[in-house]
């Protein structure tokens, strides 16, 4: 799904309210100070519901940070967002509850079997009984992955590792999941089949909100914002950015915007 | 700046069957791989396909089971400590001490080879003058790009004559990883050989010859990376169309002629099952135009394309395109 938007190459303040009320994540003039140090600046957009949306900027400009806040992990400094119908301010652990997470760091438990991580996560969520374990067999045999269910996760490949994972973040169908960096060194072919569940995901309604630094994945979201030194310097589709930055590829792009950055 | 050259002869690398097992589970099978001197030669392969394994074996801290390695003719067993004298090594995971600062950590890792920053400091100015501004800072609180730095200079302090990196630019944004393979062309130009391991496809590109590697085995023989690129072995042509990327894809799947459709970024890469020739490209075209015009997609955009790295991995090693999914 692609929507009009507007696009900002400036230094102003983006708004960008073309979500509308269906957005699922809305983040108005978003900040975060460490001390003297504005880790996020004013930050403002809306994220669709079904949207993917792709959150890049260089390694330092805030992206953690901002992630952060609309997870419910960390409250900001001044602004707002609404993530899943919660204020971060005001109700993080609703947030929490209603939201998926996974990155290349933290995913699933290493030493429990994968039953077992299904079960703790479903449980965390609030899934119980005979609900979790259909929907547990439903997930592991749409992944092909019925044989594993004794195995420990830690014998098993990153890839299947992360696509286990990204299963395991959408089993209490929460209406968004954030996405740090969830194919970092995986293989080109499970990459894609990632990128194959995301869409899968996105087509059922999901809103997903990742962030990469493979380049090539940036064209396959419906949209993209990049932040530099904790603001957001472009967001649109990326056709559009591509046009408007008169290259062929959004690594051109993206090399542009943050070849200007101070913090890397 | 003094280089390599002035000391001694770069120094190669080489590879005799060599193998690794853990607990009966094989990480390496029988790897085969010479790197000459002065080369800047790419591991190109994902997590898990025992990059590591063999990087960790050539730095003299893993045992090989099988095979023999050798850096300069000196045997990565029996002369282990000679081999340490002349290699400089940056392992995957960031290996400073973090409560160090950027110059303790420098003045650390020279002490250890025997000399001191201050002797060594022309040789590696051209990439620590980058962090020097931040000298006093603790190295757990730069940023992924200046840790790099700090990593490539610790490795660089006694002056190896052979670098073995280890992802050195996994998790590094795009910016920074174009500027650490612009430090390798200098290193390169000093006379330095390099062995770099990345899962990053398109920095194949960056290196004079590449081995392709997963599940412990190189994927074909090494070459340069346009010939890896260009021994494809199958036609292949590139679709952009608007719409549905999903449904673009179970068309094209569809085509009875067609080996793998995959998306590489805009586009999707179509790869035909015929032997590549020019006049199998032409029918590949034709065939998929057809069949996307039958399906309602005619504004559809079909034309020939070479063939990438990427391409060729994704070939070899099989995947969803080709009904080997995992």
């Amino acid at each position: 799904m692609t929507r009009d938007t507007q696009h900002i190459t400036s230094d102003t303040v983006p708004v960008d309210e073309s979500a509308g009320p269906d957005a699922v994540v809305s983040a108005r003039e978003l900040t975060r100070t460490f001390g003297d140090f504005t880790a996020v600046d004013r930050i403002s957009f809306d994220v669709g519901k079904g949207e993917v949306f792709g959150f890049l900027g260089a390694n330092g400009a805030g992206k953690t940070t901002a992630i952060r806040m609309l997870t419910g992990l960390l409250s900001p400094s001044s602004g707002s967002a609404i993530v899943a119908g919660h204020d971060v301010a005001t109700s993080p652990n609703l947030i929490k509850q209603q939201i998926g997470y996974m990155s290349q760091r933290f995913a699933l438990y290493d030493d429990l079997t994968v039953k077992e991580n299904v079960r703790f996560y479903g449980g965390v969520y609030g899934l119980r009984g005979s609900e979790l374990k259909d929907r547990r067999h439903a997930m592991l045999r749409k992944l092909g992955f019925e044989h594993l269910e004794g195995e420990r996760v830690g014998g098993l490949p990153l890839g299947w590792k992360q696509k286990l994972a990204f299963s395991v973040a959408l089993l209490h169908q929460p209406s968004v999941v954030f996405l740090d960096e969830p194919t970092g060194g995986v293989d080109p072919v499970t990459r894609r089949q990632f990128w194959e569940l995301i869409y899968e995901a996105a087509g059922q309604g999901t809103t997903v909100f990742v962030t990469t630094h493979y380049m090539d994945e940036a064209e396959y979201c419906d949209r993209v914002s990049i932040m530099v030194d904790g603001i957001i310097k472009a967001l649109d589709t990326p056709g559009r950015l591509k046009t408007d930055f008169g290259v062929d590829s959004m690594n051109d792009v993206f090399l542009q915007l943050a070849r200007g950055g101070k913090r890397s | 700046m003094k280089t390599v050259g002035e000391h001694a002869a770069p120094a190669s690398v080489r590879i005799d069957g060599l193998g690794k097992s853990y607990a009966g589970t094989p990480a390496l099978t029988d790897i085969h791989l010479q790197v000459d001197p002065g080369e800047l030669f790419g591991l190109i392969g994902p997590d898990g396909a025992g990059k590591s394994t063999l990087l960790r074996m050539l730095v003299t801290v893993l045992l090989p089971d099988t095979g023999t390695a050798s850096i300069d003719g000196l045997d990565v067993v029996k002369d282990y400590r000679a081999v340490r004298r002349i290699l400089g090594y940056m392992p995957g995971r960031f290996s400073l001490y973090p409560d160090l600062t950027v110059r303790e950590n420098l003045e650390f890792f020279a002490s250890v080879f025997g000399t001191t920053v201050a002797e060594q400091y022309d040789f590696v100015a051209p990439i620590y003058s980058q962090i020097e501004p931040f000298e006093s800072r603790r190295a757990a609180d730069l940023s992924g790009g200046m840790k790099q730095k700090l990593a490539l200079s610790c490795a660089l302090i006694h002056q190896p004559r052979v670098l073995i990196l280890d992802e050195p630019t996994t998790g590094v944004d795009a910016v920074s990883r174009t500027e650490f393979w612009d430090m390798l062309d200098r290193l390169k130009a000093d006379g330095i050989t390099t062995l770099v391991a990345t899962p990053y496809m398109d920095e194949a590109a960056r290196c004079d010859r590449i081995a392709l590697i997963q599940d412990g085995r190189l994927l074909g023989q090494p070459d340069t990376p346009a010939a890896v690129a260009a021994a494809l072995g199958h036609p292949l042509i590139r679709v952009s169309a608007a719409g549905s990327r999903p449904a673009l894809l179970s068309v094209l799947r569809g085509v009875p002629s067609v080996l793998r459709a995959e998306v590489f970024g805009s586009w999707i890469h179509v790869t035909g099952k015929d032997h590549a020739s020019d006049a199998a490209s032409d029918r590949l075209r034709e065939e998929v135009a057809a069949s996307l015009t039958t399906a309602g997609w005619s504004e559809a955009l079909v034309e020939s394309v070479a063939p990438t790295v990427e391409d060729v991995f994704m070939a070899r090693m099989g995947g969803p395109g080709s009904g080997q999914a995992a």
